[in-house]
C-alpha cells in the first residue's frame, strides 16, 4: 500500500502543539491534584510519604504523556507487536522470578526499579488489538475465525495475569480488550456464547481460585458474615463512606482512615479517603472529573480519521473507565475486593505512568487523527 | 483505491459509532450505578454508618477513682495509695491473644499460671476493656516493654495506684487488706467501677468494713481510639469522686505500745476503749500478718502458711478469738444476783473450798476456801463458790439477760467482719445444741464464766467500759470521721457524757461491782494487789479496778488436782488463757482494757501487768483529748 495521493500535508510542530487536548490535561492534573490531597490527607497531614512523592511521579508521567502524545501513530502500529510481546514476557518472568508482595507475586525488580508488568500489560492487550482490527476489512472483523486471534492475544494475558494471581487486572483485560471487540465489530452472539461459557465456567474458575480470593468473594456476597475477618475491609470502607454524609467531615478529619480503621488507605482504598472527608459532594466531582476524560476519549475517538486511532482512543477510554469503576465498586460494596488502584489519585508508580502513558496515546491520536495509515497485511 | 479504502473505512467507521455509542452508554449506566450507591451510602443510610464510625473510635473507659486513706485519730497515715506502673493489654474478644501473650512470656517472664489468667481475661474482656498483665513494674521492665512496643499490639503502661499500709502487721487485723474483687463482692452492688480489672475490694479489717464508703465513683473518660485500640486522644472526661478518707479511733502509739507489750507473749489479744464514747483506742491480736504481701498479691504458698500457723496469724483474735471468760465474769453474775434481788450488797455467802451438787464437787481456786465473803469482798478475791451460788440462786434467764445487756451473746455495732458472738448459753440454747436441758450444774459452771460460756475479748472490753461509766450501753466505734477528700477531715468535739442509752441499773449495785474490781488491785484480800506497783515495784500515781480471770482449756481432772500438777508442766495449747479486764482512774473511769494471753496460765500475773502498763499508758496520753495531731496530716 502506498500513501494516498490527496493526503493532506504533515502537520507541523505548532500545529500538533495546539491539537494537544489541553483541556483534558487540565482535568487529568485536576484529578492527580486530588490525589496529592488525598495523600496528604491519608499520611494524617504530611507530605510524606505518599503525597509529595505523588506529585513528582505526575510531574515525570506528565512529561512521559506528552512525548508519547507527540509520536506518530504509525511508530504505534508498528511497536504494538513487540511491546506486547515484551510485556507478555516480562508477566511470565513475573510468574518465574517475581517477588512475592501482598500475598501474590506482582512485582519485577530490574535495578533500582519495580515495575508491575500487569500495568504494562494492560496497555499492550488494547495496542495490539487496535494494530490488529486496523488491519481487518469489515466483514473480517464480523467473521468468527477473525475473532479467535485477538480473543487469544485477550486470553494469554488474562491467564498470565491469573497466576499471579490478581484478578483485578485480569478482569480489567478481559473487560477492555472485550469492550474493544465490541467496538471493533465483532458480532454480538459471540459475546453472548463467551457469556454463556464464562458462566459454565465459574466453577471451574473456582475451584483455580486462592483460598483468600474466594474469601473475597463470598465476603463480598454477604459482608457481615465475618465483620472482623475478611469482611473487615469493605466494611470498614462503607463506614468511612457512609458516615462522610452529603458533604464530608472536613479535610484531615475524617476518622475512619486517620485512625488506621481503613486497610491500604493510600493505595485500593484511597476513594474512600477522599469521600469520608469530602462527602458525596466530593466523590461526585472527583467521579465527574473521570467522566469528563471518558468522554474526552470518546470524542476523540469520533473525530479521529484512522480505524487505529479509534479503536486505540476507545480502548484506553475504555480502560479508565475500568479502572474508576471497578475501583470505586469495590470501595462501595458493589464488587469484590479485587485491588484495582483508582487511576491518577492511589499511590503507585507504574499504574500511574502506565495510565499517563495511555492518555498519552489517547492525546496522540487527536494530535494526529488525521494521518493517513496503511491498513498492512 | 483510495475510494474503496474510504468507503471502506466509512463503513467501519459507522459500525464503530454505533458500537462505541452502546458502549458509552452501557458506561453512563454504570456510572448510574455508582452515583446511586453513594446515594445510598452517604443520604439514605449515613446515620448509621455515622454511629459505627464513632462506635469505632470512640471508647468510654471507666476511670478507677483513688481509694480513701485510712488514718489514725492522731492523723498518721495507716492506708494510703502508692503509685504503680502496671502493663496493661487490650485485645478484641481475645484476638490475637495467644501471640500476644508467647511475646509478653517473653518479655516479663509472666509464668505459666499468669498466663493462663492473662489468656482467659482478654478473652473475657468486653468492648476492648483493657486487662491487667502485671502490676507493680521496675523501670527495667517498663523499658523493655516500651522498646518492644511495636511488637505488642493493645499493649499500654498505665499508672495505677495500689494501696500501702505503712504500719503494716501492727495494723494488719484492724485495716485488713484488698484484693480482686470476687463475684460474692459484687452482690448487691451494680456499681459498674467494680468490672474493671484494677479495681480492689476491701477483704478484712477497716478496708472491707468501709468499702462503700472508701471507693469512691468512678469517672469516665471518652477516647478516640485506633484500630487496635490504642489511645489517640482523650474527648470527653468526667472526673469520679475519690473515696471517702476516714480517721480511726485508733491512737497509734498506744498501739505499738500495746503491740509491744503483748509480743512478749505467744498470742495474745488486747483491746483498750474509751468507756464514755466507745471509741476503740487500741486493738491488737497477735501474731499478725504482713499486708502489704496482700498489696502485692499473695502466692499459694505464703498463704497456706498464714492458715497453717496454729497461731492463726490472719484471724483477729480481738473479735473473732472465743474463749471462756473465767472469772472476769463474776461482774456479770454479782450483777445479775443483785438485780434479782436474791443477794444484797450484805449477803455473806460460805466459801468451804468446795461446793457439792448431787455427787458432784464444785471446787473453789483456792483449796481452803474463803470463809465466808459478800459480794465485793468475793469479787476481789475471786471466790468461786460465792459466784456458784449467786449464779443458782438468780437462775440462768436472768443471768442470760444480765449477760446480754452488757454485751455478751452478740455482736457489737464495731462493724468489723468477722466478729464472733461467741456463746452466751441459754436454756433454749442448750436444748437445741446439746440436746439436754439445763442443769443447775451449768448454772455454777456459768456462774464462773466456764462450762459453754464463751467471749471475745472486744466482749469482755464492752462489759468492763458499760460497768465503768455507769451503766451506759456504750458501743465500741473504730470510725472517729469520715469526709470526702473535699471536706476537712476532722474529730468530733470531745465528749465527756456517754450518749448511749442507760441499762437501767440499779447505781449502787454498780459501785458495788466497781469497789470489788477496785480492791481487786488495791485491798489485801485482791488477787492481783502486785498490781497497784508497777513493773519496778514503784506504787502508780493512779488508782484503777481490775478483775482476773484464769480460764480453763481443758477440765482439771481430779487426778491431776491430787498430783498437783502446775500449768507450766502442760503443753502449751493445754494451759489456761489468762485474762484481766480493768478500767481507770477508779474515781472517774475512762478507760477500759481487756487482756486475753493465749495459754498464758493466770490472769493475775501474765494477763494483769499487761493491763495495767496498757491502762498507765493510756491514761498517761489520754487519748480521747488528743485530737490536735490531725491538723498536722490535713496540712501535708
Amino acid at each position: 500500500m502506498s500513501l494516498s495521493l490527496d493526503a493532506p500535508a504533515p502537520i507541523g510542530f505548532a500545529e500538533k502543539i495546539w491539537r494537544i487536548n489541553w483541556g483534558l490535561v487540565l482535568v487529568l492534573t485536576a484529578i492527580a491534584g486530588i490525589g496529592v490531597l488525598a495523600l496528604y490527607s491519608a499520611a494524617g497531614g504530611r507530605f510524606e510519604p505518599w503525597a509529595a512523592r505523588h506529585a513528582v511521579r505526575y510531574g515525570a508521567a506528565f512529561g512521559l504523556m506528552l512525548v508519547v502524545a507527540l509520536i506518530h501513530p504509525k511508530v504505534w502500529l508498528a511497536m504494538a507487536w513487540p511491546i506486547y510481546i515484551v510485556s507478555v514476557l516480562l508477566l511470565v518472568a513475573v510468574d518465574v522470578i517475581g517477588k512475592i508482595g501482598m500475598g501474590a507475586q506482582r512485582w519485577l525488580v530490574i535495578g533500582p526499579l519495580q515495575i508491575q508488568p500487569s500495568e504494562i500489560a494492560k496497555v499492550a492487550v488494547i495496542l495490539v488489538l487496535a494494530r490488529y482490527y486496523h488491519g481487518l476489512r469489515k466483514e473480517q472483523a464480523s467473521q468468527f475465525l477473525y475473532t479467535l486471534p485477538p480473543l487469544a492475544m485477550i486470553l494469554v494475558v488474562v491467564a498470565l495475569v491469573m497466576v499471579q494471581p490478581d484478578l483485578g487486572t485480569a478482569m480489567m483485560v478481559l473487560m477492555g480488550g472485550g469492550a474493544l471487540l465490541f467496538v471493533a465489530g465483532v458480532r454480538l452472539w459471540m459475546f453472548l456464547a463467551a457469556a454463556v461459557t464464562a458462566v459454565a465456567c465459574l466453577p471451574v474458575a473456582w475451584s483455580f481460585m486462592h483460598e483468600y480470593q474466594r474469601k473475597r468473594v463470598l465476603t463480598f456476597l454477604d459482608p457481615d458474615r465475618d465483620p472482623l475477618g475478611a469482611g473487615y475491609h469493605i466494611t470498614q470502607s462503607k463506614i468511612a463512606i457512609g458516615s462522610g454524609g452529603l458533604f464530608g467531615k472536613g479535610f484531615l478529619k475524617g476518622t475512619q482512615s486517620s485512625l488506621n480503621f481503613l486497610p491500604e488507605k493510600q493505595t485500593d482504598f484511597i476513594f474512600t479517603t477522599f469521600v469520608e472527608e469530602w462527602g458525596m459532594v466530593g466523590a461526585c466531582a472527583l467521579l465527574a472529573l473521570f467522566a469528563l476524560v471518558v468522554l474526552w476519549g470518546f470524542s476523540i475517538a469520533f473525530r479521529c480519521q484512522h480505524h487505529f486511532g479509534r479503536l486505540l482512543a476507545l480502548g484506553v477510554t475504555s480502560l479508565m473507565f475500568l479502572y474508576v469503576f471497578i475501583n470505586t465498586a469495590m470501595v462501595m460494596g458493589l464488587l469484590p475486593v479485587v485491588g484495582v488502584p483508582l487511576p491518577l489519585v492511589s499511590n503507585g508508580g507504574t499504574a500511574l505512568v502506565s495510565v499517563m502513558f495511555a492518555c498519552g496515546l489517547l492525546i496522540g491520536v487527536n494530535v494526529y487523527r488525521d494521518a493517513q495509515l496503511p491498513r498492512t497485511r | 483505491m483510495t475510494k474503496h479504502f474510504r468507503k471502506g473505512d466509512g463503513e467501519r467507521s459507522g459500525l464503530f459509532t454505533r458500537r462505541a455509542l452502546l458502549l458509552g452508554g452501557a458506561q453512563v449506566g454504570l456510572l448510574a450505578a455508582l452515583a446511586g450507591r453513594l446515594y445510598q451510602l452517604q443520604v439514605v443510610e449515613t446515620e448509621r454508618f455515622a454511629t459505627l464510625a464513632d462506635e469505632n473510635r470512640i471508647n468510654l473507659r471507666l476511670l478507677p477513682p483513688s481509694r480513701g486513706l485510712i488514718f489514725s485519730r492522731g492523723g498518721e497515715p495507716l492506708a494510703v495509695n502508692r503509685n504503680n506502673f502496671r502493663a496493661m493489654a487490650t485485645s478484641d474478644r481475645g484476638r490475637g491473644a495467644d501471640l500476644l501473650v508467647e511475646r509478653l512470656d517473653q518479655i516479663l517472664g509472666l509464668g505459666e499460671a499468669d498466663k493462663t489468667r492473662l489468656l482467659r481475661d482478654l478473652r473475657r474482656s468486653r468492648n476492648s476493656q483493657p486487662v491487667v498483665v502485671r502490676e507493680n513494674l521496675g523501670w527495667e521492665e517498663v523499658a523493655r516493654l516500651e522498646f518492644n512496643a511495636p511488637d505488642l499490639p493493645g499493649v499500654f503502661i498505665d499508672l495505677g495506684q495500689s494501696r500501702d499500709y505503712p504500719e503494716g502487721e501492727l495494723m494488719s487485723h484492724i485495716i485488713g487488706y484488698t484484693g480482686r474483687v470476687a463475684d460474692e463482692d459484687l452482690a448487691g452492688r451494680d456499681d459498674p467501677v467494680l468490672s474493671l480489672p484494677t479495681m480492689r475490694f476491701g477483704k478484712k479489717g477497716v478496708e472491707r468494713s468501709l468499702e462503700d464508703d472508701l471507693r469512691g465513683r468512678a469517672g469516665a473518660v471518652q477516647v478516640e481510639v485506633n484500630a487496635v485500640g490504642r489511645v489517640v486522644r482523650e474527648l470527653d472526661r468526667t472526673e469520679g469522686q475519690p473515696g471517702d478518707n476516714a480517721l480511726l479511733t485508733i491512737d497509734i502509739d498506744l498501739q505499738r505500745f500495746v503491740a509491744e507489750k503483748v509480743k512478749e507473749h505467744q498470742s495474745g489479744s488486747v483491746v483498750v476503749m474509751d468507756v464514755i464514747t466507745g471509741d476503740v483506742l487500741a486493738m491488737v491480736s497477735t501474731p499478725g500478718f504482713d499486708p502489704s504481701t496482700f498489696a502485692r498479691g499473695i502466692s499459694q504458698s505464703e498463704w497456706r502458711d498464714l492458715l497453717e500457723n496454729p497461731e492463726r496469724p490472719l484471724h483477729n483474735k480481738a473479735i473473732a478469738g472465743v474463749y471462756p471468760p473465767g472469772s472476769t465474769y463474776k461482774m456479770v453474775t454479782a450483777l445479775a444476783a443483785l438485780e434479782a434481788k436474791v443477794i444484797d450488797p450484805w449477803t455473806r455467802l460460805p466459801c468451804p473450798g468446795f461446793l457439792e451438787l448431787g455427787s458432784i464437787k464444785f471446787h473453789c481456786w483456792l483449796k481452803g476456801g474463803h470463809g465466808s465473803t459478800n459480794v465485793t469482798e468475793a469479787i476481789a478475791c475471786s471466790c468461786d463458790c460465792f459466784f456458784y451460788e449467786a449464779s443458782r440462786r438468780a437462775g440462768v434467764d436472768r443471768m442470760a439477760d444480765m449477760a446480754n445487756r452488757l454485751g455478751f451473746g452478740r455482736v457489737s455495732d464495731l462493724g468489723l467482719p468477722g466478729e464472733s458472738s461467741a456463746n452466751q448459753p441459754t436454756r433454749a440454747w442448750k436444748q437445741e445444741k446439746v440436746g439436754k436441758p439445763w442443769q443447775p450444774g451449768d448454772s455454777f459452771n456459768l456462774g464462773i464464766g466456764q462450762g459453754f460460756m464463751t467471749a471475745t475479748p472486744l466482749q469482755l472490753a464492752i462489759m468492763t467500759a458499760r460497768i465503768a461509766n455507769g451503766g451506759y450501753e456504750v458501743q465500741p466505734n473504730l470510725l472517729l470521721a469520715k469526709a470526702t477528700p473535699r471536706e476537712e477531715l476532722a474529730p468530733p468535739a470531745p465528749r465527756d457524757k456517754p450518749t448511749a442509752p442507760s441499762l437501767r441499773l440499779n447505781p449502787q449495785h454498780l459501785q458495788i461491782v466497781r469497789q470489788g474490781m477496785v480492791d481487786v488491785v488495791n485491798s489485801s484480800l485482791g488477787t492481783a494487789g502486785a498490781l497497784r506497783r508497777d513493773a519496778s515495784g514503784k506504787l502508780l500515781d493512779f488508782t484503777f479496778a481490775g478483775k482476773t480471770g484464769t480460764a480453763q482449756v481443758k477440765r482439771i481432772t481430779e487426778r491431776e488436782r491430787e498430783l498437783g500438777i502446775t500449768q507450766a508442766q502442760l503443753p502449751w495449747h493445754l494451759r489456761h488463757h489468762a485474762l484481766f479486764v480493768c478500767f481507770g482512774p477508779a474515781d472517774k473511769p475512762r478507760y477500759a482494757c481487756a487482756v486475753i494471753i493465749e495459754h498464758g496460765m493466770a490472769g493475775g500475773t501474765t494477763a494483769g501487768p499487761i493491763g495495767r502498763d496498757v491502762l498507765a499508758e493510756t491514761i498517761k496520753r489520754d487519748p480521747s483529748r488528743r485530737t490536735d495531731g490531725f491538723k498536722k496530716m490535713a496540712s501535708r
